[in-house]
Formats: structure tokens, sequence, C-alpha cells
């Protein structure tokens, strides 16, 4: 890692200086207390190198980086943000930061986004934007769509389906051939949630989808039922690999490297794992989920990660510098090319990684994404609706049958939550 | 030594010596009972108050009264974790038995007997994170050795940890291994205290193995028993280690304890109702009473016994 | 079995009684041999499905070498520093009000040990939130000794119990010999019963060093880096990096699992014997 550090600050040594010279104009002393989450091997390195070359510029300033397992850092975010506070913190846009808005635990920085950066982020500016102010600053996103195995799909003589029904005439054939369809751990919950975002997103639009995520509609509909009877077709092909309650989505991933599961709907990083269990490019490709409902537009989830100052940070300035810092199109252009975080710069004047995934997946958001972007379902509906939600979800998928009873708690509990 | 004492026992005695025995022990006691009551009396009351407010732990609370107890008297989640609960307390009792058989085995004197007890009392001593761990991977569906058992006997596969009906009793059994081993010891040490004369004196009179053991040993063994039962029903009531790392209360809420939901709501990714976690509580605490003081109430006829 | 002795039945049930001993516990320690046979397996055989086959080359090395390069040896040496200072702290605290429960007769003796007992039985998650709330109020949240002021706490109606039990089980006659001689009661205390309370609070400190050295619950709630958590807590953070890599998780699990097992082993002769003097009574 040492080695890697060293190069990547070499080869940017022009445009860190660059960068310096006109994102702050002047050098930062004091101190910078930065919280991530990103604490995966790869994004890790990532955040270490990008806290180095910021402090690079500014030698006088004294970072201090702590990086914390990102699952415990979804419980430890409201401990740190009332006590112990750091001037920077990672997490994640939309619905998903309103509590710490609403509570008055994150510092609005609509200045931050005045002028050219509002330009340079239009494309994520709503994701950081409640009341019409932004609270943060997103570092990356990276879209989600099915990951499948091109060999098998060659070796079945299947083309990546268009429409729904391709894609379940599609699934019928890897079925005959006595293979799974797809792959999924719904273990810890979310998975679940990508697949009905989805089938809801195609099968009813962009629109009711975002209001339903919104407390706008009920959850017992003929627009919601119309979205769970597609996903029980797949259910009652017997699409999924069995006994998915028990694994974790890294745990699910064997199935498809070994060939037994033939796809995976899931967002960009899952390549990596992928590409390291040894499906190269000309066994690993990916599609954009086929269009259900021919009346309304395609729309995608691609999710956003940011960065925040907590209300109560020490060093607001050295914080403000470091998130221009962390959005300038140089710096999104490197920490998100294959060797770092291998996702998409959200920098409208960065330049996407020459990867075959990004490329395409950033295709697709730029011109075949025209109903609009959702962020994910656990980051579009409130906290507790998401975990409600997504419990019912799991539950669908192994017991179809429950609908009835799963609908009317969910109404339920939207009832409370979005009073 | 004895001098200096001498010498202050005159009539000018100071308060202290005066009243010596009777302000002694709360010198001692008051570190004890400061701390007691700074970390466990006083939070416990305080669960009582934020039980009757709407928090999300950042903000302002709001004082809502009852309305946490009337929302858990109609949510289907806190019946799933009460009923577990009961679960829990009923299976795990389980250990108490099994912890008595595994003594008896080993209750011998061969060579090496010794190394066999700590072996077998291996288990409780390791982190129930770890047993978790290991239980998940003998619980596989792909390469559990669960599975792989049943299929050697024609049945499954069954996806233990996965499917509702089944994953309770799959973490009570993990949860049994451990508690077993606990209360094996107990009894191990209970025996040595069982008086040799009355099992001699009751083989003369014809006693058979296993009357003997439940008219003879077992009653001898009541000072373990009652220990072993009440870490047993203690643990029962807290397991909360083992749920989160098998299944995190799943598939889909339905492994959930009590214990476990009230962390779940109040403090976890997606959960940020203080108030509702310290109602879930309060539920918890008022089972968990009806054992105090059952084992309160024994152990003060005990006393008074003595 | 019990009560007959074994050497008094016959020889065929002694044998057969030798032979079964160690299928047994291998029975019993099977989940526990599994963990080590597959923290020294490469990562290869998991991919190629020899989950219990023998490893295909010894990566014993390798796996707990990168355990040890890891956060975990941080929070080994967290763990300890929670663990020690919370045994010590335990150790006095509850040896003084074990005394004092344990010899005085006065009123409110038994309410006292009533309410550390009946505070021991609570189930602990209710005091999560107040717990935490008071943790960060005195800014102690996320450290260490904010951990182990709890535990002491906590602990000290469980040790308290353990041993106000034993000192009943000592001859009263002592103290009286005692206070027949003019000695004071701080001099009983120290000179008189703390000798003889040595096995309890070795075996005492054993349970302790068992209990809080697993802990994974308080380490949760109060603490939240690796700065300040102790290795419960860590194995999760490292399994969530490792998630599926289940050498990986192997050998960092048997490496948290070790310093109580090896502390068991240490003190083995004094817990059984402070076990069967005072926690049974």
């Amino acid at each position: 890692m040492h080695k890697f550090l060293k190069a990547s600050t070499a080869t940017l040594a022009l445009a860190v200086a660059a960068t310096g010279a006109n994102a702050d104009g002047h050098a930062l002393s004091g101190d910078l207390v930065i919280f991530s989450d990103m604490s995966n091997p790869a994004p890790r390195a990532t955040m270490e190198d990008m806290a180095a070359r910021f402090g690079e510029m500014h030698p006088d300033l004294n970072i201090e980086l702590t990086i914390i397992d990102r699952e415990a850092y979804k419980t430890q975010i409201r401990n740190f943000l009332t006590a112990n506070t750091p001037d920077v913190a990672n997490w994640y846009a939309a619905n998903r930061m309103r509590p710490y808005v609403d509570a008055g635990l994150f510092e609005d920085i609509s200045d931050v986004w005045e002028g050219t950066l509002s330009e340079e982020l239009a494309s994520t500016k709503g994701a950081m934007t409640l009341d019409g102010k932004q609270w943060g600053v997103p570092y990356t996103y990276y879209q989600w769509g099915v990951y499948y195995r091109k060999d098998i799909y060659e070796e079945l003589g299947l083309k990546e389906p268009a429409t729904f029904d391709e894609m379940k005439s599609n699934c019928q054939a890897i079925l005959d051939s006595g293979k799974k369809c797809y792959t999924i751990g719904t273990k810890f919950l979310w998975t679940a949630g990508g697949w009905f975002d989805y089938l809801n997103m195609r099968t009813n639009g962009y629109d009711f989808h975002s209001e339903l995520m919104a407390g706008k509609h009920k959850w017992d509909s003929d627009e919601v039922r119309a979205t769970f009877a597609n996903w029980r077709e797949l259910l009652d092909m017997g699409a999924f690999v069995d006994n998915h309650t028990s694994y974790s989505w890294q745990e699910s991933l064997p199935f498809i490297v070994s060939g037994e599961a033939a796809a995976i709907l899931k967002g960009n990083f899952a390549v990596a794992p992928l590409r390291e269990a040894g499906l190269d490019d000309s066994k690993l490709d990916f599609y954009q989920f086929p269009s259900i409902n021919g009346d309304v537009a395609l729309a995608e989830d691609a999710p956003t990660d940011t960065f925040h100052i907590p209300s109560g940070a020490a060093n607001k300035d050295n914080a403000k510098a470091f998130l221009k810092f962390v959005t300038s199109a140089e710096n999104q252009t490197l920490i998100n090319n294959g060797a770092n975080l291998g996702q998409l710069p959200v920098n409208a004047n960065s330049s996407v990684d020459d990867d075959k995934f990004l490329k395409e997946g950033f295709e697709m958001l730029s011109s075949n994404s025209p109903g609009g972007v959702a962020q994910f379902f656990d980051r579009d509906a409130p906290a507790e609706m998401a975990k409600v939600g997504m419990e019912g979800l799991q539950e669908f998928m192994v017991k179809p049958d429950n609908l009835d009873k799963i609908l009317a708690r969910l109404d339920k509990a939207a009832e409370r939550i979005y009073k | 030594m004895a001098d200096t004492t001498v010498s202050t026992g005159t009539s000018q005695r100071s308060w202290y010596k005066r009243n010596e025995i009777a302000v002694t022990p709360w010198l001692f006691l008051i570190p004890g009972i400061i701390f007691f009551m700074v970390y466990v009396i006083i939070p416990i009351f305080q669960s009582f108050y934020y039980s009757t407010l709407s928090w999300d732990g950042l903000g302002e609370p709001q004082n809502i009264g009852m309305a946490n107890y009337a929302e858990l008297w109609d949510d289907d989640a806190f019946y799933t974790s009460l009923w577990n609960n009961f679960i829990w307390l009923a299976l795990y009792l389980l250990a108490i038995p099994a912890g008595l058989f595994i003594a008896l085995l080993l209750n011998q004197t061969i060579w090496g007997i010794r190394l066999y007890k700590s072996l077998f009392f291996f288990p409780f001593v390791i982190s129930q994170v770890v047993v978790g761990l290991v239980f998940g991977w003998f619980y596989d569906p792909t390469f559990g050795l669960f599975n792989i058992a049943l299929g050697a006997i024609g049945l499954g596969p069954i996806n233990v940890l996965g499917d509702e009906a089944y994953v309770t009793y799959g973490i009570i059994a993990a949860g049994l291994w451990p508690q077993t081993a606990y209360c094996m010891i107990l009894y191990l040490t209970g025996l040595n205290a069982v008086d040799p004369e009355q099992i001699e004196a009751a083989r003369l009179d014809g006693a058979k193995r296993l009357k003997m053991l439940w008219y003879v040993v077992v009653p001898q063994l009541k000072p373990a028993t009652f220990i072993a039962f009440v870490v047993t029903i203690i643990g029962a009531l807290r397991s909360f280690d083992l749920i989160s790392i098998m299944t995190n209360g799943g598939p889909f809420g339905s492994s959930r304890v009590l214990s476990f939901y009230m962390f779940e709501v109040a403090l976890s990714e997606y959960g940020f109702r203080m108030g509702y976690g310290a109602a879930i509580a309060v539920v918890l605490f008022l089972i968990m009473l009806v054992f105090i003081t059952y084992f309160l109430y024994s152990m003060y006829n005990e006393e008074k016994g003595r | 079995m019990f009560p007959t002795p074994i050497e008094k039945s016959t020889p065929g049930v002694q044998v057969a009684y030798k032979v079964m001993l160690p299928v047994a516990l291998l029975v019993w320690l099977a989940p526990l041999l599994a963990v080590a046979l597959f923290s020294i397996k490469p990562d290869a055989d998991f991919t190629t499905g020899n989950y219990w086959g023998l490893p295909s080359s010894f990566e014993g090395f390798t796996n707990y070498g990168l355990v040890f390069g890891s956060d975990m040896p941080r929070y080994m040496l967290n763990s300890i520093l929670i663990t020690v200072p919370t045994m010590i702290g335990c150790v006095i605290l509850s040896s003084m009000t074990g005394f004092a429960l344990g010899i005085y007769k006065f009123k409110a003796n038994i309410w006292v040990f009533f309410m550390f007992v009946a505070g021991n039985f609570v189930p602990f998650q209710i005091l999560m939130v107040p717990v935490r709330d008071l943790t960060l109020d005195m800014g102690l949240y996320n450290t260490i000794p904010g951990l182990v002021l709890f535990h002491i706490a906590f602990q000290t109606g469980f040790c308290t119990l353990f041993m106000r039990n034993f000192i009943r089980a000592l001859p009263f006659e002592l103290v009286e010999a005692a206070r027949v001689e003019g000695i004071s009661e701080f001099r009983i205390f120290w000179f008189v019963i703390m000798p003889l309370m040595k096995p309890a609070l070795a075996a005492m400190a054993v349970l302790i060093f068992t209990f809080i050295w697993n802990d994974y619950f308080w380490a949760v709630v109060l603490t939240q880096g690796v700065e300040s958590q102790p290795v419960t807590a860590g194995i999760t953070s490292f399994n969530a990096q490792f998630r599926a890599a289940y050498h990986l998780m192997s050998a960092g699990s048997i490496v948290a699992a070790l310093p109580p097992v090896a502390m068991f082993f240490l003190m083995q002769k004094h817990f059984i014997a402070g076990l069967t003097l005072g926690a049974v009574k």
C-alpha cells in the first residue's frame, strides 16, 4: 500500500498543486478530524491516500483520520455527532441523512455549493438537498444493474434481455440447464430492497416509487400489488438461489463464481470481489434491468456516498476546504478510478475510468435513465420504514403467500412513521 | 500491635471507636453502593421514565405518556420476541439436566480426569461471538456439518438459520453448549460436597442407580441446582450476542427476543426510538422481576432458617 | 455411573468408560476443532468445496500472520486494558462489600444484599440507554475507563453475592477471637479475613475475566473504534472485512478466544477450589 501511495502522489503532483491553489487560495493550519466508514481494503487505502494528499497541500494542517468499520459506523454516528464530534464525517445521501439534519447535527453547507460547484455536481445536488439547503457533498456514486455470467449466457445462446418477457424466458432456459438465474443473500435485508426498487420503478415508474418511499401511497394498492405480482412470477419459477436468508451478499457471490447461478442484481461494488474470485471480463458482463411496463421511463438506483460537516465541528473552515478538495474534478477522477474505489466520479468535469463496467454504468445513468435516479430503498425511505419494509420484502421472497399480511403491516408502520 | 489497640480502648474512646462495629460495615459498603446505585439502580428507574418519551436520541425528547406501551400492545414483532423469550426460557433450562449428566459422567477418579473436566468446561470460556460464528457454519445450508449429517440419515437439507420455524431452536442449541458446560462445573463442585456416608447407607438399603440419583444425590445437590437455575434463567433472558451474530434477528425478525428487539429499535442501524426501546426493556424487566422475587424469596427463607 | 466409583465396576465397564471419554470429548469439542482446522486451511480449499477434509496445504502461518498484521493485536490490548482493571476493581470492591455483609449483623444487611443480588439479575439491556447517556455526559463515551467503570459497577452485584456467601461460610469464631484480642475491624478485614478469601478471589477473578473478556453487548453500546473496542467487537469488524473468508475468520476467532482459555488453565486449581468453597453455597 505504501508503494501505491507514493506512486499515486507522484503522478498527481501537478494536479494537486493546481487544485491546492485554486480551491482554497491559502494554506490551512490547525486541526482537521475526519471520521470515515471506508473500512474495506480498497476504499480504506483510497481514503488514507486522500487525507495524505490533502495534508501535503497544507503542511501546517494536522489531520487526524479515524476509519471505523462500515457496519459499526452506522450505529455509532449518532453518538459521535453528539459528543466527540469530528470535523468531517462520512454518510449517505437523501432521506438517510434526514434524522441528523432534523436534529441539527449536520451543518448547512449551502455556501460551499454556491458558484461553480453546483454546476459541476449538478447530477447529485438533488440528493444532497433537504428543505432547500445542502447538507454535505457527494464523493462517489455507482450504478446498479444485473451482473451476469457472459460465458453461461453464450453457452445457452441467450442475449441480454430488454424486456421482462425476455428476462423470464432467459431465466427459464437457465433453470432448464440446472442453474439458478439469480444469486442473492438477504441475511442483512437490504439486497431485497434492490430488487423491489427495480421491479417497482419498472412497473410503476420513478415518480410513483419515490412517492411511495415518501409515504404518499398506500402499500396495499393496485400498483404495489402489481410489482409484487411480477416479483412473484420470478419466485414461482424458482429464479433465486435457495436459502438466501442465510447469506450475506458476500456469501452469495460464490454461487455466481461457481456458475451455480447466472447473475446477480447488485451495485458496481460487486465487480471487485467477483474479479478477484476469477471472473474476468470474458466471463462477467453487465446489463441494465430490463423494461417491464413500456409506458414508464427507465429509472435507476445510483446510491451516493457523502461527506458531511457535523454542526459541532471545531474546525469548520478546514472541513469546508477538505470537502471542496474531495469534490474537485482532479480528485474525483483519481479516487474513483479502477485502482481506487472503482466507481463513478460525481464531478461533471472528471473523467470516468477506462473500465468496462464503469463506462457502461456511466453511459446508462447519463443517457438511458430518463425516468430519474433513485438512491436506494433504505436511503429514500425513512430509516424505520426501510427496516420494516425490507423485512417484509425478505418475508415475501420466502413466503409469497403472506403478501396480504405484509402489506397490511407496512401500511400500519407507515401510518405511524410518516404522520 | 496489641499495645496500641489496648491503649485506645480506654474510657476516652473516640466516637468511631465506640461505634466501630456499627460503622465499619457502612464504610466498607459505601464505594460498592455508590457504584451500584449510579450504574445499575438509578438507570433502572431512568428507563421507566424514558419509556414514556418519544425520543430519537438526537433531538428534544417529548413526553407521550403510555403511548409506547399502547403501541407495544399492538406490535407483532413484540409478540414474536416475547414468545421467543418463553421458548428460550423453557429450552435453556435443559442445560441443567445436561450439565448434571456430564458432571455425573466425569465424577470419577481415573488418571487424567482433571484435564477432561477442564476440557469439557471449555465452551463456557469462549466468547459467544465465537460460538455463534462456529454454529453458524455448522448450520450452513451449503457446507454445514449439520446438513451433511442429516443427509447421511436420509433427511434434510434444512436451512436452520434461514427458516422461521427452526431458527430460534437452532440458536438455543448453540447457546446450550456453553451453558451446559457452566452447569456442569457447578454440579461437579456440588458433587464434591455430597456426603459419601449417605450414599453408602442408601446402597445398603438397596437403592439402585436412578432411584439413588433421584432420592439421594439430587437433593444433596440442591444448592448447585439453585445456582444453575439462577444463572440459566438470567442467561436465557439476556440472550443477545448469539442472535446478533448468527441471524441478526432474522429471517424477517423471527428470531428476535426482547433484549435484541430493544437494541434494534433503540440503537441499531435503523433504530432511533429510545423511548420505545426503554418500554421493551421495562417489559423484560417485569418478566425478570418474577424470577428475582422468587430468587430473593428463597434466599430470604434460607437466611431465616440459619 | 455415579455414585458407583468406576474402580468398583467390572473391568469391561472400566475399559468402555475409558474409551468413551475421549470420544465424548471429541464430539463435545467438535465445533472448536472445526474452527482450528479451518484456521490452517488455504483459501482455495473453500472455493473447491473442501470444507471438512484435510487441508490441501498448511497455511497456518499465513492466516495467523494476517490476523496479527491487522488491527487484532490492538483489540487484544484493549481487551486486556479493559479486563484487568475491571478484575482488580471488582476484587477490591466486592471483598469489601462481601466482608461487610458477611460478617456484620445489622438491620439493613439483608436489604443491601438483596439490592446487589436483584441488580445483578436485572436484564442488563434495561440499563443500556441510561448508561450510554451517563457515559456520554461524563465524557467517557468510547473510552476504556468508561467501559471499565460500568463493568466494575455491574459485576459488583455478582461478586458481592459470591464473596458474601463465601465469607458467611468461614468460621465466625475467628472474628470473635480477634475482637476479644482488641484488634480493630480494619485489621480483622486485612489480616484475618483476607488471607482466607484467597481461593474465592481467585475463582471470582477467573469468572470475571471470562465474563468481561467475552462481553460484546456493552462493547458495542459504549465504544466505537479500534482505539477502545475490545476483541469481541474487533472480531466482528475483522469478520466484516473478511466476510466469507472462513480461514481468516477462524484464525481470528482462535486468537480472540485464547486469553480466557489460558487464564482458565493457569488458575484452574484455584478456580475449582474457589467454586467448591463459595459459589455453590
